[in-house]
C-alpha cells in the first residue's frame, strides 16, 4: 500500500463504541495522482513518485513544468516518493485517496513539529530539574556537562539547551477512527505533528 | 476549517437534547456497566454548569444522596447518556450557581 499526503485540519473528541471518548485528529487528504513510476531497470530500484495539491503551471520553473509534462498529468505543488515491490500494478496519473485506508487500521505519520525556539533542557531533553524551594540552588540547570582535565573537554552528544522543535517527527501505530471518502477525510486515534494546515505523510504501519 | 470540524462531530452532536440552563432540576439516563449487565442508571439533581463546545458539551449535575452532596459531570453527546430530561425550571441568576454547594437543602 502506498502513503498518501494530506494536511492536519484540527483536532476534536471522538466517542468510540463502548461509550468511551478518545482525542482526534481530522486529516484533509485529497487524493494525490501518480507521477512517476521508477522500476528497476531504468532508475535501479523500484519506486512510485506521488504528486499532492493542484498547482498553477506558471509556478513551476521549466525543468519542473517538463517533468508533469512528459507524465501528462496536472502540476502539483508537493512530490514525494515511495518504494514499492509492484511497480508494474501503477501508472501515471492514477490517484491515490483516503479509500486505500480502512477504520481500524494502523497508520504512522511523518510530519513537521511546531518550533520552541531556544529552550532549556527540561523541555529539549526532559531532564528532571530539581527542587524549587527547601533552600535548593538547583532548579533547571543542566547540571555538569562532564569530566575534569581527562578529556577535557565536553563530549561530543552532550545534551544542552538549544533550538528546539520545528524537525521532522513520524508517530506511529495512530489507530484509523474514521474515513469519509466522499470529503477526503481520515479521522485518526491521538495527536499529529505541527499546526493546524500542517502538511504530513500518512503510511500503513505494517507496509 | 470550522465547517469540516462540524461536520466530523456532526457523527456525534444528539438533536434531541433540551434545552437547559444552570440551576434548573434535570434527570440524566445514563448507561452502566455492571459486570455482563448493562442497566439505565437515572441521576436527578440540580444543574450546576455547562462547559464544552461542539461533541465536547459537558454538563455537570449535583444532587444529595443520602445527606453528602454528589457531582457528576457528564458529556452530554456520549452514546452513554441515554437521555436528559428537564424536570423543572431553575431561576437562577449565576451562570455558574455554585452557591448551591453551601446551602443545606434545595
Amino acid at each position: 500500500m502506498l502513503g498518501t499526503l494530506g494536511e492536519k485540519v484540527g483536532m476534536t473528541q471522538y466517542f468510540t463504541e463502548s461509550g468511551a471518548s478518545v482525542g482526534a485528529t481530522v486529516i484533509k487528504s485529497e487524493p494525490a495522482a501518480v507521477v512517476q513510476v521508477k522500476t528497476l531497470e531504468s532508475d535501479g530500484y523500484n519506486g512510485v513518485q506521488l504528486g499532492y495539491k493542484d498547482t498553477e503551471k506558471k509556478k513551476l520553473t521549466k525543468p519542473m513544468k517538463g517533468h508533469f509534462d512528459k507524465y501528462g498529468v496536472q502540476p502539483k505543488k508537493y512530490l514525494v516518493e515511495y518504494r514499492v515491490d509492484n511497480p508494474k500494478d501503477y501508472d501515471s496519473g492514477d490517484e491515490i485517496t483516503v479509500e486505500q485506508f480502512q477504520s481500524g487500521e494502523k497508520v504512522d505519520v511523518t510530519g513537521n513539529s511546531k518550533g520552541k525556539g531556544f529552550q532549556g533542557v527540561v523541555k529539549r531533553w526532559n531532564f528532571s530539574g530539581g527542587p524549587k524551594t527547601h533552600g535548593s540552588r538547583f532548579h533547571r540547570k543542566p547540571g555538569s556537562v562532564g569530566m575534569c582535565v581527562e578529556p577535557g573537554r565536553v563530549l561530543k552528544g552532550q545534551k544542552l539547551p538549544g533550538r528546539t522543535g520545528n524537525e521532522t517527527v513520524t508517530i506511529q501505530n495512530l489507530e484509523v477512527l474514521k474515513i469519509s471518502p466522499g470529503d477526503n477525510l481520515l479521522v485518526l486515534k491521538g495527536s499529529v505533528p505541527g499546526p493546524r494546515d500542517n502538511l504530513i505523510q500518512i503510511r500503513g504501519s505494517n507496509d | 476549517m470550522d465547517e469540516i470540524m462540524n461536520k466530523v462531530e456532526s457523527d456525534f452532536i444528539k438533536g434531541d437534547v433540551p434545552d437547559v440552563s444552570p440551576g434548573d432540576k434535570v434527570r440524566v439516563h445514563e448507561h452502566v456497566q455492571e459486570g455482563s449487565k448493562e442497566r439505565i442508571q437515572v441521576f436527578e439533581g440540580v444543574l450546576l454548569k455547562k462547559s464544552g463546545s461542539g461533541a465536547n458539551k459537558m454538563i455537570t449535575v449535583r444532587k444529595h444522596s443520602s445527606g453528602i452532596g454528589v457531582e457528576k459531570t457528564l458529556p452530554i453527546h456520549s452514546p452513554k447518556i441515554e437521555k436528559i430530561e428537564l424536570v423543572k425550571k431553575g431561576n437562577s441568576r449565576q451562570a455558574r450557581p455554585y452557591y448551591l454547594r453551601r446551602q443545606r437543602k434545595y
